[in-house]
């Protein structure tokens, strides 16, 4: 009993980092209706970005802001620069760019700050918390996470700016006709995905140490935290992003077959399972229409 | 007077398939303007010219200024409204959220809650329904909704494409007392696609009648309402 609660709890730790991807993703995902395979770099050279600043002797929380700000900037530059004018393109075209986004920021990271792991500071300190279950770090992870979703709700939910968002991503046509441009709006989903990815990437460096590779295996699981949680809703997001954590945390100690190495397919396993049964994961909007 | 919407030589293909043929026509301020023709005469096809939801040429202007080559938002923004076929609901939001929508280009917030309690007057069903997925409310809920949505914009000029459509008869009648009302008191002018002529008619000052992507007949509503060979030819009754 008491191995399965550590075991839980320390898959609710390595959750928060998929959750907080998975954040990002849907967050494009609703503003394109695709899958973004370069979020995860755009994360991890955001990071880069912080380290550098904080290299240059910037103190951590001002790097922090500074970074978010810089990535929310990028974000709506690469949708206005590229993405704009694949609007109505087939979608294999899409899939181009994110790839070729995927090795430009992968290699330019590569370039500019070389491929030797770096150490990334936690402004959460050293420790540990809950019996050593978790440490400091994985705590605040899950607070920054959680904040996260709640400024979200609160923005698409309260705002005028939200609801427009809302209206733009769901019905473009009709988002027109009330006068949106929905063209900024979705703008400004890539922004605000860019600048979560951000805070991903500095909430997940601590963790697995800062390189360009830091990501490619995170951002899968990321997918499948987004796809398991529905793809439309950020609490979906973050709840399959947890769930992620646990199952994989779960399968590795109590199916004797699955060692370190199979974690990741039992994962992906228990996920297409759980989508053949609910095609539209677990929080997926069921949109009910009458014609 | 200057006419407020005034089209010359409109052309329209949906592909090789040219669907308005060099439209002339102008709507008068503060009138309401019928355009009326049979199925597949180009009547959506011209209110999603006029408002740049499809390409087009010729020469459109608004209150004097050009608006044929403008996007849809900008247009949409110096005061048309376009009550679309389908009626554009957002299905997933709620029926409160869709009316807040169309004043989404306004600046003043507090007016929105007044707009919104008006429209909640015309359309009581809609109050009732305020917190529920507009996907959910029936079609003739839906449509009341795309006219109060399209209301909330406080247009100078409403498009409406078949606000009959899918409308019980005795709230076809209702809605063109709020048509008609509307014009009274907020002074909207009004283009007005229908198939049920009388009742377009009856509220029109003035009529053309779209015979395949051309004018063919036009003239005053009484002139038309009276003329039994145009009714005979074009009307059907
Ligand atoms: N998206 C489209 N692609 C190709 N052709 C189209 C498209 N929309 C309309 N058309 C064609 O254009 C012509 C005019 O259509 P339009 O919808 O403007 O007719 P309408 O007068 O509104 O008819 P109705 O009274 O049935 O609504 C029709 O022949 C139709 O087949
Ligand atoms: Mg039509």
């Amino acid at each position: 009993m008491e191995i399965l609660i550590q075991q839980i709890v320390s898959g609710v730790a390595t959750g928060a980092i998929y959750a907080c991807m998975a954040l990002a993703i849907v967050m494009i995902y609703q503003a394109i209706h695709h899958l973004n395979f370069a979020q995860g770099e755009m994360a991890m050279f955001s990071t880069f970005v912080a380290w550098q600043l904080l290299a240059w002797g910037v103190p951590y929380w001002l790097a922090f802001v500074l970074t978010v700000a810089l990535s929310f900037a990028g974000g709506i530059v690469i949708e206005r620069l590229v993405f704009r004018r694949l609007e109505n393109a087939p979608v294999l075209s899409h899939v181009v760019v994110f790839i070729a986004l995927f090795a430009i920021f992968n290699s330019l990271a590569g370039f500019i700050w070389n491929f030797e792991i770096k150490p990334f500071p936690s402004p959460f300190g050293s420790g540990a918390l809950f019996g050593g279950l978790m440490s400091p770090h994985q705590a605040g992870m899950i607070v920054v996470t959680l904040l996260v979703l709640a400024l979200l709700y609160v923005f698409f939910r309260f705002t005028r700016i939200g609801l427009a968002m809302r209206a733009a991503a769901a019905n473009p046509e009709s988002a027109r006709l009330v006068g949106i441009r929905v063209g900024w709006m979705t703008a400004l989903g890539w922004g605000m995905a860019s600048a979560i990815g951000a805070v991903a990437g500095m909430m997940i460096a601590p963790v697995v140490f800062l390189e360009p590779n830091m990501m490619v295996s995170i951002l899968l699981y990321g997918f499948a935290g987004a796809v398991l949680g529905g793809l439309t809703s950020p609490v979906g997001a973050v709840i399959g992003g947890l769930a992620v954590g646990i199952i994989e945390n779960l399968a590795g100690t109590y199916i004797p077959v699955v060692g370190p190495e199979l974690k990741l397919p039992v994962a992906l396993f228990v996920i297409v399972a759980v989508l053949v049964v609910r095609p539209s994961g677990l929080l997926g909007r069921k949109i009910v229409q009458r014609v | 007077m200057k006419p407020l919407l005034s089209v010359r030589g409109l052309e329209a293909s949906y592909g090789d398939l040219k669907v308005l043929r060099g439209l002339d026509f102008t709507i008068a301020e503060g009138g309401v303007t019928a355009l009326l023709g049979a199925n597949g005469a180009g009547k959506t096809t011209t209110l999603r010219a006029l408002c740049g939801m499809i390409p087009r040429s010729g020469e459109v202007e608004f209150d004097g200024r050009p608006i044929s080559r403008a996007r849809t938002e900008d247009i949409v923004r110096l005061g048309i409204a376009h009550v679309p076929e389908g009626r554009g609901t957002f299905f997933n939001l709620t029926v409160e959220e869709n009316l807040e929508l169309g004043a989404m280009s306004r600046p003043a917030r507090r007016e929105v809650a007044d707009d919104v309690a008006r429209i909640y007057g015309y359309f009581p069903r809609l109050k009732e329904r305020r917190r529920q997925q507009a996907g959910t409310l029936s079609g003739g809920e839906q449509q009341m909704l795309a006219i109060g949505r399209a209301l909330m914009l406080r247009p100078r000029l409403m498009l409406l494409d078949e606000p009959s459509f899918g409308l019980a008869p005795l709230v076809v009648e209702e809605v063109f007392r709020i048509l008609a009302h509307v014009r009274e008191t907020m002074k909207v002018s009004m283009l007005l696609v229908e198939q049920n002529a009388n009742f377009a008619l009856s509220l029109a000052d003035h009529a053309y009648l779209l015979e395949t992507g051309e004018i063919a007949v036009a003239g005053s509503a009484e002139e038309i309402r009276n003329d039994e060979s145009i009714r005979n030819a074009y009307l059907g009754y």
